[in-house]
């Protein structure tokens, strides 16, 4: 009885954090569509509900009612598991990240370890997708995105050492109060700038998005898939980046802290700074959609093993030396 | 502690019914899905026992980055169409000996660890291995091995560096004819280097590229 109790407790939880997650995924391709609109002088999506903030909805009611096409020579049960892997991996990183001191669904030690291996676990879905549609295109670019995806994660890791240098504690929440005197974007802002590249390349995001490049790979890995399964890959792209967004500002801009420690702000809930913080990393990344070309993939290459790799090496041994040097290790 | 009794259960049934499946699937794509799950479901086992240092780390370096290389592999190689040609030439019982070899001495190397364990069951009670709730597993691995630990430590990084160089040698070629892009070369070059004005003589032409 007490087990079905706490499984009972637990679900509560967990749909009240899922269900404002997938709202907000929602959301946030309408606002990508908007802001990628406006920076180009057009309106974007504007018809459906006010401001055009029901266009998702109408979407996700086309795909739900479209015709799911397995291809005859594709690999079935790998076909239809890619996108819920997809999806799933995009989810379960949610349960780490702290909205507030307590308000937080799994308060584990290794919680950044947890969303980097959960990321890392991301590629998968691609590759399996890419893989069973046993189809040319989709295969070029799941083999295109894993290679990107497994280069990029190496930068971000070297970028996480550095702030756990700096903590001391690989759980999230001690991430976020070790930020109450500075934010760390401050002292570590080169590797905030690399981070937040590292971010876009990670989520196959312009001008990265090689893998599902139009004019030489149709669609990339989605090119066999229709309907709520084309859906699925898609939500779950856009609930990787809203993760990517909100470890941004939970490794740099401080989490639920508010920026100024006085009166009036501090009566504005802590769950509300992160959100705000994560829109305003979410706007960034559809400018930069908007405004930046697309990298040849030798290019992309060169980026992230001969440029973000050392630097970020180098950064590792300064703040490392400079926290030795000046006695500033943090204690266990 | 019935719950923890039954995830135990579900994960173990998961990890070994999936490293059977590694060995006998026919397709060997699915081989390296069973192996990616056998080691997802080996890493909640680590969690289990509170190793959730190591647990994650297994998900890290071996599911996020040694399968993908494994799977990059395989797809591109396409060695089930080899294996089939494999099994059914007549070479192939030539290397059932050498199989048996190798099964033979891993064999052998599992009863000397599992012998090992019995020889010293006073294992557990070593100083080495104290356990507190106050310090986090992390922290107390760190601790042992940057310190008592750190020349073997040292010395496993070197041998990994030595073998990524190795491996980097034996795979590099040199190529003639690849065109490769200088990016010192484009940002320093001038507008007086790159553009030229030629008076062109009406009816004549001019030759370029001489």
């Amino acid at each position: 009885m007490e087990y079905l109790n706490i499984i009972f407790q637990e679900s509560y939880k967990i749909l009240f954090l899922l269900v404002p997650v997938l709202v907000s995924v929602a959301m946030i391709v309408w606002l990508d569509r908007r802001v990628w609109a406006f920076v180009q002088k057009r309106q974007g999506p504007n018809v459906v509900g006010p401001f055009g903030l029901l266009q998702s909805l109408a979407d996700a009611l086309k795909y739900i009612f479209k015709e799911i096409i397995i291809p005859a020579s594709s690999n079935k049960v790998i076909f239809i598991l890619a996108p819920i892997i997809t999806m799933t991996l995009a989810l379960i990183a949610w349960a780490v990240i702290p909205f507030g001191a307590e308000k937080v669904l799994a308060d584990i030690n290794v919680g950044i370890l947890y969303i980097f291996a959960v990321s890392s676990l991301g590629v998968y879905g691609i590759i399996m997708g890419g893989w069973a549609s046993n189809s040319k295109y989709p295969f070029l670019g799941a083999i295109r995105s894993a290679a990107q995806m497994v280069s990029y994660e190496v930068s971000i890791g070297i970028i996480i050492i550095n702030v756990l240098l700096c903590v001391g504690s690989l759980n999230l929440n001690d991430i976020v109060v070790a930020q109450k005197g500075m934010w760390f974007i401050i002292p570590l802002f080169p590797m905030f700038v690399i981070f937040f590249i590292s971010a876009l390349a990670e989520t196959n995001r312009p001008p990265f998005d090689l893998p599902e490049a139009e004019a030489e790979l149709v669609a990339g890995y989605q090119t066999e898939y229709s309907g709520m399964m084309y859906a699925m890959f898609w939500l779950g792209e856009y609930a990787n980046i809203l993760l990517m967004c909100a470890l941004g500002s939970i490794l740099f801009l401080g989490g639920w802290l508010s920026p100024i420690d006085l009166y009036p702000f501090n009566l504005i809930p802590g769950a509300l700074w992160l959100i705000f913080k994560i829109l305003l990393l979410f706007i960034l990344f559809a400018l930069v959609k908007a405004i930046v070309p697309r990298y040849r993939y030798d290019q992309l290459m060169r980026l992230g093993w001969k440029i973000f790799l050392p630097l970020s090496l180098t950064y590792v041994v300064l703040t490392a030396s400079y926290l030795f040097y000046f006695n500033l290790l943090p204690a266990i | 502690m019935i719950a923890h009794a039954i995830f135990f259960y579900f994960f173990s049934i998961i990890a070994v019914v999936s490293a059977i499946m590694v060995t006998v699937s026919k397709n060997t794509v699915h081989s390296v899905f069973f192996l990616i799950l056998d080691f997802i479901s080996i890493s909640c086992l680590f969690i289990m026992i509170g190793a959730e240092f190591l647990g994650m780390i297994m998900l890290i370096v071996y599911v996020g980055a040694v399968a993908v290389l494994f799977l990059f592999v395989v797809m591109m190689l396409n060695v089930a169409q080899q294996k089939n040609q494999w099994f059914i030439s007549k070479d192939s019982s030539g290397h059932i000996p050498i199989g048996l070899l190798i099964s033979v001495i891993i064999f052998f190397e599992l009863i000397i660890v599992i012998g090992g364990w019995k020889y010293k069951p006073d294992l557990f009670n070593s100083t080495k291995l104290t356990t507190s709730n106050e310090i986090s597993n992390t922290h107390s691995l760190g601790q042992i091995l940057y310190t008592d630990y750190i020349h073997i430590f040292q010395i496993s990084g070197m041998i990994l560096l030595i073998a990524m160089i190795g491996a980097i040698v034996l795979t590099f070629r040199q190529r003639e004819g690849v065109k490769k892009q200088s990016y010192l070369k484009q940002i320093s070059r001038e507008r007086a280097e790159g553009v030229e004005v030629l008076e062109v003589a009406s009816n004549k032409g001019v030759k370029i590229d001489d």
